[in-house]
């Protein structure tokens, strides 16, 4: 099957001839001769300013911001979406979110303006955080307080998504790239067995970047998005099972309850656009030391399920997952199916952490996740894992020993960063120098025993 | 009328924005045969350059021309201030990571990009020199000493009862525009060309097009209807990137796009130059200061580019609204092998103006006061001097005005006590207040830039076009500007069509920079609309038989006793009697002088005054730390639009916040810059802005200076009153040394935690 790529853009179906690149970013076809739509910016090529932002509009009426400079165009296949030129009204009417985001004075050079009335007509029908819904767009002249008025008095327009364009799979072929979208896990795992070297795209957040930023012609692209089994999202009582192809955007509204500390850092993680496209199974296969989905998974003992078509499925700890900077247990002919996260104990204190020199939407310099299960003021089990300190994800096993069967007091977490400086020898770079990173690791060590000991204490300062 | 003087008006373009009908440089229409043009960067911070061959990047596919030194016809140089060779190819020495070697066209962007990978540059590597005191202990400078000194400071520093000393040092930053720098170099008949630049100063553009391409200047047309964004990053470094394509296209004799991508803008364009502070100074007992003795040593990067005037605005602004009797300030540009550093939003005042305060802290340290006891006692006027080193008066009035202002905005003295209570209670977290006072010069340092022209035309229809040489990049000087116009005329703002800066309509202009933008080129166009209104006021007298002076323009009616037409009839009715209905307007800001061997004279028209209060809260355990309030007040004169000048305060508050806190540049030992993108390099985002952001435009305060309806400049001025972010972090961690920026990894360094 070599199809066309076919997705509905600002409510009209568009059919792509034959042979168009499926590799592009879709930014650089939006701004292209063929849709001509430049209201869409690029600021960045990294999927960190936003003024890219558009939004896909989902079957359900749920609008999801993406860069477009990260989508890549076959990855948009049956998918809507919208556009800056698109929120106008018959006539061309300004659209109320362009209308208050002008009257707001929320724009001085105008370039970022674009993706942000389009996080804000998203952020319309989403709700939620004013300063999540804005942490993927950056300003650089309004000092953001008019656009977060702007934000403060939006409404939905109400408006139904329009109706998809019902296409599941695919293959695209163009300028010698090949997009493979398999529609099952069969076809998914027989690709993979004949195309080890494709790139495998389970959100694109890192691997777009190679083509947005570093213009990577990659011959062969197998996108995951279109298997059901990748997207399967479950809650049970011993904890979730979540398809690799979950992104983050969905995953988020699971994680409320006891995975709470853990969905609080995760929207940290990028931005709405970067969760809106970027999975937990992106996460584990790319494997940085510094993801931050995965201290979560050490400290949580989460199980991730491999499969491939020769040997069928197998399930490994998210510790053994990890082999090496980069490297995971991941054989070539093999996928991220799904990661089962078991639920943190009762009785337990479950913290997840992050230094970085933002708030939002910046890479950990520092992250940690800490499980402790208490047993009568003493501390019988200490799950201690790290981002940042190591080639990997890592647990501290030296400050873990510490702590299992040690009082719950300032003392016995003294001696728990003393051993945690036997466990780690970070590096340096512009993120941190070794001895912040030392030094920070330290910091979240101490500040977990005021944290379990005094849970009535505001201990960080975005929590005042 | 409605849309005049004062009042709120939205920035021209707002709704143009926000549907995205706003046309940028990569936006417009591509004319046809476009070509694009890529940089090839060095990859080696310093060392000798065999010649380059660009033969492997002529055999790649696509290209049509690969342009190194030996193809430029003109000049390879493209010096602002023409006191330096600075190059727009690297010749037989590379001096920073990221310095262009070479340009590359080709009918695709990724063929230019591919080609410009394929060169081989051969380069002899020699040690960089990549931090401030390498370069200063190898007096390593751009530009002899510049020493700005009053009464004997040694004998004054020997005799004061207190010594005091200290040493610290600012980052730089990049600018961040939005929109990179891009140029589209159009070729027309007999050599012409059109540029259409993203620059503040499209005159300069011109230049330096005419000098690489060795053509004269009226051969070259520059034109920007907007930019992206600017902050200083597109005065100087606007203008190679428009030369690069000018040369690209008449090699080509096709239109080419030069668009530097991200990583390319923050390698191969300048930024704020970062700073390192040594100095000594002696106060009494009351901590008064009496003698002070500095140097501000700012790391120029590898040529001079706007360096002089950065250095020179430094050493004006050491003492900000202080007042020390005995002074001697040195400032120096080092040279290192670092991009050439160049203009950033406040030139060298941000960094000057952090002097101050660090010698405020230690003299309230050394006499157990607070910051803000011993600030007051030093302000300059009062009982103290009001005469600044190089000879201008401050208004001690103001300076105390604004403060006293602030202070009360701010509920200081109740919030000192709050925050006391909290530190005492928590374990880990503190809070901390500061605070802050500006006085800040306007005007250009080098007195012939203080000039403006303007273009008015009326139209037979009543209707108005306004074109004058500054450059809108989001400040709101347009409207600013076409506001004039209309209370000029008496119409309303709708009847002037606002129209992109060209060379072509007004000649020989300077940047839009140095806050002047509305001072400038507001009275040139007050100059052009007056000398119009007074012809049609003439032409309605004679037709009524009344005297001039008793023609008024209001509400888009022209009347005069019981006589009254509209100002389009008048308008036809001028051009039936054969009445020039154009005219130009040029201005230069009166009583300038400056003697800069001395450090003596009148550089600025008049000061802008500003205060400000924040209070942040920090994590002693991880230095993590955030702005919970800030308060200020700033002086905007009789300000010409509320709104606008509201904008440029906040923006340029949360820009110095930025500079101060989370924006870092980050260099490896190789001399290569590693923060190249917004992933890397963080600017504030909409969290960091503080949730109690009170700004506050001294009221009743027309300017006393002669100005444009007695505004006051803004665009610079605000970004400094962050610094009391600054004097909060140092409050919230009582170091007595805070280098900038303060990163959670400083603040924990400066808390003894790493």
């Amino acid at each position: 099957m070599n199809g066309c790529i076919e997705f509905v853009l600002n409510g009209v179906t568009r059919r792509l001839p034959p042979g168009t690149p499926p590799g592009q970013t879709l930014l650089e076809w939006l701004r292209g001769p063929e849709a001509g739509l430049t209201g869409t910016k690029e600021g960045c090529a990294e999927g960190d300013c936003g003024a890219c932002t558009v939004v896909a509009e989902e079957p359900d009426g749920r609008r999801v911001p993406l860069n477009a400079c990260l989508a890549l165009l076959g990855q948009m296949h049956g998918r809507s979406l919208r556009t800056v030129e698109g929120l106008r009204g018959p006539g061309g009417a300004p659209h109320p979110v362009q209308r208050a985001m002008a009257e707001a004075d929320a724009t001085q050079c105008g370039f970022c303006t674009p993706g942000i009335v389009m996080s804000a007509w998203a952020h319309a029908r989403e709700g939620g955080s004013v300063h999540e819904a804005l942490a993927g767009n950056l300003c650089r002249c309004t000092g953001y307080r008019p656009i977060l008025d702007a934000f403060s008095r939006l409404e939905d327009d109400a408006a139904p998504a329009p109706p998809p364009a019902a296409l599941a799979g695919g293959h695209f072929s163009g300028t010698g790239q090949e997009f493979h979208l398999p529609a099952d896990l069969p076809s998914l795992l027989a690709l993979r067995a004949t195309l080890p070297d494709a790139w495998l795209l389970a959100g694109g957040t890192d691997l777009g970047l190679r083509v947005s930023e570093h213009r990577e012609k990659p011959p062969a692209i197998l996108c995951l998005s279109a298997v059901p089994e990748l997207q399967h999202l479950e809650a049970g009582p011993e904890g979730l099972r979540i398809g690799a192809g979950v992104t983050y955007g969905r995953l988020l509204p699971a994680l409320e309850g006891d995975f709470a500390p853990m969905a609080a850092l995760l929207r940290r993680l990028g931005s709405r656009q970067i969760r809106g496209m970027g999975t937990l199974g992106g996460n584990l296969g790319t494997a940085s030391p510094i993801g931050d989905a995965l201290p979560p998974l050490l400290a949580l003992g989460a199980r991730i399920v491999l499969a491939s078509a020769a040997r069928g499925k197998r399930v490994v700890g998210a510790d053994a997952f990890f082999t090496g900077y980069r490297q995971t247990l991941l054989a070539p002919d093999e996928v991220i199916i799904r990661i089962d996260l078991p639920r943190p104990p009762q009785n337990s204190v479950f913290v997840c952490e992050k230094l970085s020199k933002r708030h939002d939407q910046d890479i950990s310099t520092v992250s940690a996740t800490f499980l402790l299960r208490l047993e009568g003021g003493r501390i019988a089990e200490a799950r201690l894992a790290f981002g940042g300190m190591a080639a990997t994800p890592a647990r501290a096993a030296a400050a873990e020993a510490a702590l299992t069967g040690a009082p719950l007091a300032e003392a016995s977490f003294a001696t728990a960063v003393e051993a945690l400086a036997r466990d780690f020898t970070p590096l340096s770079d512009w993120r941190g120098s070794a001895e912040y990173r030392a030094a920070g690791a330290a910091g979240l060590l101490r500040r977990l025993y005021w944290r379990a000991a005094h849970p009535e204490l505001a201990m960080e300062v975005h929590a005042l | 009328m409605k849309t005049g003087m004062g009042a709120a008006l939205r920035q021209d373009s707002a709704l143009k924005h926000t549907t995205g009908e706003a046309r940028f440089a990569d936006d417009m229409l591509e004319p046809p045969g476009l070509l694009h043009a890529v940089l090839a960067l060095s990859p080696v911070a310093h060392g000798a350059l065999a010649p380059l061959d660009l033969a492997p990047a002529r055999a790649m596919p696509g290209v049509v021309v690969a342009l190194g030194p030996g193809d430029i016809p003109g000049r390879n140089d493209i010096s602002p201030s023409g006191k330096a060779r600075e190059r727009l190819f690297a010749e037989e020495y590379v001096e920073h990571w990221g310095q262009p070697l070479a340009l590359v066209v080709a009918h695709t962007r990724d063929e230019a990009i591919a080609a410009a990978t394929a060169l081989r540059p051969e380069i002899r590597p020699l040690p960089p020199v990549l931090e401030l005191e390498e370069a200063l202990a190898a007096n390593s400078l751009l530009m002899p000493p510049m020493v700005m000194q009053r009464g004997d400071a040694a004998a004054a520093l020997a005799a004061a009862p207190i010594a005091l000393d200290g040493e610290f040092r600012c980052g730089g930053q990049e600018h961040f525009y939005l929109e990179g720098q891009i140029a589209l170099a159009i070729p027309g008949e007999d050599g012409d060309l059109t540029v259409h630049s993203s620059t503040q100063h499209p005159t300069e553009v011109q230049h330096i097009a005419a000098r690489v391409l060795g053509c004269d200047y009226n051969r070259v047309s520059v034109q920007c209807r907007r930019m992206g964004g600017g902050f200083g990053g597109k005065e100087s470094n606007a203008s190679w990137v428009g030369a690069a394509a000018a040369l690209a296209a008449r090699a080509s004799g096709r239109p080419v796009k030069l668009r530097l991508a991200r990583k390319a803008d923050m390698a191969a364009t300048g930024k704020r130059h970062p700073f390192l502070f040594r100095w000594r100074a002696g106060c009494d007992a009351a901590g008064r200061l009496l003698a002070l003795d500095a140097t501000l040593a700012a790391d120029g990067g590898s040529t001079l580019d706007l360096s002089g005037g950065v250095v020179m605005r430094a050493v004006t602004h050491a003492l900000n609204a202080c007042d020390v009797p005995a002074v001697r300030v040195t400032g120096l540009a080092c040279k290192t092998n670092t991009v050439s550093n160049t203009a950033f939003r406040g030139f060298g005042g941000p960094q000057g103006v952090l002097l101050m305060e660090d010698v405020l802290q230690a003299a309230a340290r050394a006499t157990g006061q607070s910051l803000e006891a011993v600030r007051e006692h030093n302000f300059a006027g009062g009982p103290n001097g009001d005469e600044t080193p190089y000879g201008q008066h401050l208004e001690g009035d103001l300076i105390r005005r604004v403060w006293a202002e602030a202070k009360l905005l701010s509920a200081w003295d109740a919030r000192r006590a709050e925050i006391d209570a909290f530190n005492a209670s928590h374990p880990t977290l503190r809070r901390g207040l500061g605070s802050f006072v500006l006085a800040f010069g306007i005007s250009f340092g080098i007195v012939a830039m203080n000039q403006a022209g303007a273009l008015v035309s009326v139209y037979t229809d009543g209707s108005i076009r306004l074109n004058h040489g500054g450059t809108e990049m989001g400040q709101g000087l347009f409207i600013k500007v076409a506001q004039v116009v209309a209370e000029v005329f008496g119409v309303e703002v709708e009847r002037i069509r606002i129209t992109a800066t060209s060379t072509d309509e007004v000649p020989n202009t300077s940047p839009t920079a140095a806050s002047t933008g509305s001072d400038l080129n507001g009275w040139a166009a007050h100059v052009a609309a007056t000398a119009i209104r007074a012809r049609m006021a003439r032409a309605a007298a004679a037709l009524w038989g009344l005297a001039e002076e008793d023609v008024a323009f209001t509400d888009g009616q022209v009347t005069a006793g019981n006589h009254s037409m509209s100002f389009g009839e008048l308008a036809h009715h001028c051009w039936s009697q054969r009445i020039s209905l154009s005219a130009t307007g040029f201005y230069k800001t009166p009583d300038l002088h400056w003697d800069p061997v001395a450090m003596k004279g009148h550089p600025f028209f008049y000061f802008s005054y500003g205060a400000s209060v924040a209070e942040v809260l920090l994590d002693r355990l991880t230095g993590e730390h955030r702005v919970l309030r800030a308060d200020m007040v700033q002086d905007c004169g009789r300000s010409l639009n509320p709104a606008i000048d509201l904008g440029q305060i906040e923006g340029a508050f949360v820009q110095g916040l930025g500079w101060l806190t989370c924006e870092e540049l980050w260099w490896d030992a190789a001399g290569r810059l590693r923060t190249l993108g917004p992933s890397t390099y963080k600017i504030p985002g909409s969290r960091d802005v503080p949730p109690v952001f009170n700004v506050k435009l001294l009221e009743d305060a027309p300017a006393r200076a002669e100005t444009i309806f007695r505004s006051k400049a803004v665009g610079e001025p605000p970004l400094m009153l962050a610094t009391a972010v600054w004097n909060a972090l140092r409050d919230a961690t009582g170091a007595a040394r805070l280098d900038l920026p303060a990163t959670p990894e400083r603040v924990l360094r400066a808390l003894g935690g790493c």
